[in-house]
C-alpha cells in the first residue's frame, strides 16, 4: 500500500490535499507542523510527503532537512507545496532535497502530474 | 438549439474544420459555443446559426471553428511521445543527419505551443551533438487565437505545473507578474503558422519527424485518409510521424505503416517510398 503524508497548519489545506491522495489509492495521514510530522516519519516513512514551507516552530526546509538525515529519511518523495512561487524559492527547495514543487493554488490535475512525475502510478480515470 | 440548428452547425463544421461531430455531442457544441453567443452580442445559439448562414468570412466564423477545435494541452503531454522522442526519435535523427546538419520537425496540431516547446526543451538537453546543426521546429494550428499565445510563450502557473518537471521550469522559464514565460532561447526555435490541415500544406515543406497527435480523432475517415496520405508526402523517405494514442492508420491508408517497434509510430509505406526519388541508406 503506497502512503502519503500531508504536512500543513492549514486544515483546509490539510484536507484537499488528503482527499486527492486518497482517491489516487494512498492511505494518508496528516500533521499540522514539523515535529508531529517528523515523529510520524519515525514510526513509519511515507511513500510520498506533501510538505508546506511557512510553517510555526519549524519550517519546510528544517523538516526536510531532519527528514533526510534520518534513518530511511531518502526514501519518500518530497513534494513541497507553497504559495512562494519565486524561481529563488523553488531552487532552495531541490537543493534541500525536494523532488517536486506544486504553487499553490493547486487542483487535482496538478498533484496527480506532480506525482507522476517523482513516479507514481496515477489513474487518470479516476475522478473525485 | 434546435436540431436544424445543430444539423447546421454540424454540417458548417464539417465543411470549415473537417471536425466530423456525432449527434451525441450536442451538449459538447451548446457548451463550446455559449461563450461565442455571449462574444458576439447575441442572445441564443439559433441567433449564431441565424448570423453563420447570412455571412461568409469573419471574426465570428473564425471564432466558431476554433471554440470547437481548441483542446487542452499541457507541456510532455502522455510523457511516452516525449520519452520515445528523447530515447530513440533524436539520436537517430542525430545519427541519420549527420552530414546534413539540418533537422525539421512539425508539430501538426501546436495548439498554445506546450508540444513544440517540450521537443524545443529536448532538443536543448542534446545541444552538445548538435553543435552547427540548423534545428527546425514548425508548429501549425487551425487557430490564430491559440498561436498568438504559442508565440508569446507566456503560461500561467497551473498550466506550467501539468507535465513539466519543476527542473525545466526553473531552467526554462522566468516569472513575469503571476506568469511565466518561457525563454527566447526556446521560442526562437520554433516557428508558428496558421494551418488548416484540411488545406494543401505542401509549402511547408519536407520534415524529418512530424508530431499529428489528437487532432485526427475529430475527423470522419475520409478526411483522416486524406491527410495521412498528405503527411506522407511531407515525410522525408526515412521520416517518422507520431500519432496520438487513440489513433492510427490502419484501415485507412497505406501512405504510411506501423513502425513495429514502436507504438503510435508510423514511416512511409513501401509503394510510398518506392515513389520517392531519393532514400536515404541509414532510416530513423
Amino acid at each position: 500500500m503506497r502512503t502519503g503524508l500531508v504536512v500543513d497548519d492549514s486544515a483546509v489545506i490539510r484536507k484537499v490535499a488528503r482527499r486527492i491522495l486518497e482517491t489516487l489509492d494512498f492511505s494518508v495521514r496528516d500533521a499540522e507542523d514539523g515535529e508531529k510530522a517528523l515523529a510520524m516519519c519515525a514510526e513509519a516513512m511515507p511513500s510520498v510527503i506533501v510538505l508546506d514551507w511557512n510553517m510555526p516552530n519549524m519550517d519546510g526546509y528544517e523538516v526536510l532537512r531532519n527528514l533526510r538525515q534520518s534513518p530511511g529519511g531518502d526514501r519518500p518523495k518530497v513534494l513541497f507545496c507553497t504559495t512562494e512561487n519565486d524561481v529563488g524559492a523553488i531552487a532552495r527547495a531541490l537543493r534541500a532535497g525536494a523532488d517536486e514543487y506544486i504553487m499553490k493554488p493547486f487542483d487535482r490535475e496538478i498533484m496527480m502530474a506532480k506525482l507522476d512525475q517523482v513516479g507514481f502510478a496515477v489513474h487518470r480515470s479516476a475522478h473525485a | 438549439m434546435t436540431e436544424a440548428d445543430f444539423t447546421f452547425l454540424r454540417e458548417y463544421l464539417k465543411k470549415r474544420s473537417g471536425l466530423a461531430l456525432g449527434p451525441e455531442k450536442r451538449y459538447l457544441v451548446e457548451s463550446r459555443l455559449s461563450p461565442v453567443c455571449r462574444r458576439f452580442n447575441l442572445a441564443t445559439l439559433s441567433d449564431l446559426v441565424g448570423a453563420l448562414r447570412l455571412s461568409r468570412e469573419g471574426p465570428m466564423e473564425q471564432a466558431v471553428v476554433e471554440a470547437m477545435t481548441t483542446n487542452e494541452t499541457f507541456f510532455f503531454r502522455d510523457r511516452a511521445p516525449f520519452d520515445l522522442f528523447r530515447d530513440v526519435l533524436l539520436p537517430r535523427a542525430i545519427a541519420a543527419r549527420a552530414s546534413t546538419r539540418r533537422l525539421r520537425i512539425w508539430s501538426a496540431a501546436a495548439s498554445t505551443g506546450q508540444e513544440p516547446y517540450s521537443l524545443a526543451m529536448l532538443i536543448h538537453e542534446a545541444a552538445a551533438q548538435l553543435v552547427g546543426w540548423q534545428v527546425e521546429i514548425v508548429g501549425t494550428d487551425l487557430s490564430t487565437e491559440v498561436l498568438e499565445k504559442a508565440r508569446l510563450g507566456l503560461y500561467s502557473h497551473f498550466e506550467v505545473q501539468r507535465g513539466l518537471p519543476v527542473q525545466l521550469l526553473v531552467k526554462h522559464f522566468t516569472q513575469v507578474g503571476e506568469q511565466w514565460r518561457i525563454s527566447p532561447q526556446l521560442t526562437n526555435m520554433v516557428s508558428y503558422r496558421p494551418l488548416n490541415l484540411l488545406h494543401p500544406f505542401d509549402h511547408l515543406g519536407q520534415f524529418d519527424i512530424v508530431y499529428c497527435r489528437n487532432v485526427l480523432i475529430y475527423f470522419d475517415a475520409p478526411t483522416k485518409a486524406d491527410v495521412l496520405e498528405r503527411i506522407a508526402k511531407a515525410l522525408t523517405p526515412d521520416g517518422a510521424v507520431l500519432l496520438g494514442a487513440a489513433e492510427t492508420v490502419i484501415g485507412l491508408t497505406e501512405a504510411l505503416v506501423p513502425d513495429g517497434q514502436h507504438r503510435g509510430l508510423y514511416r512511409q509505406g513501401a509503394t510510398h517510398r518506392a515513389a520517392a526519388p531519393q532514400r536515404l541508406a541509414a532510416g530513423f
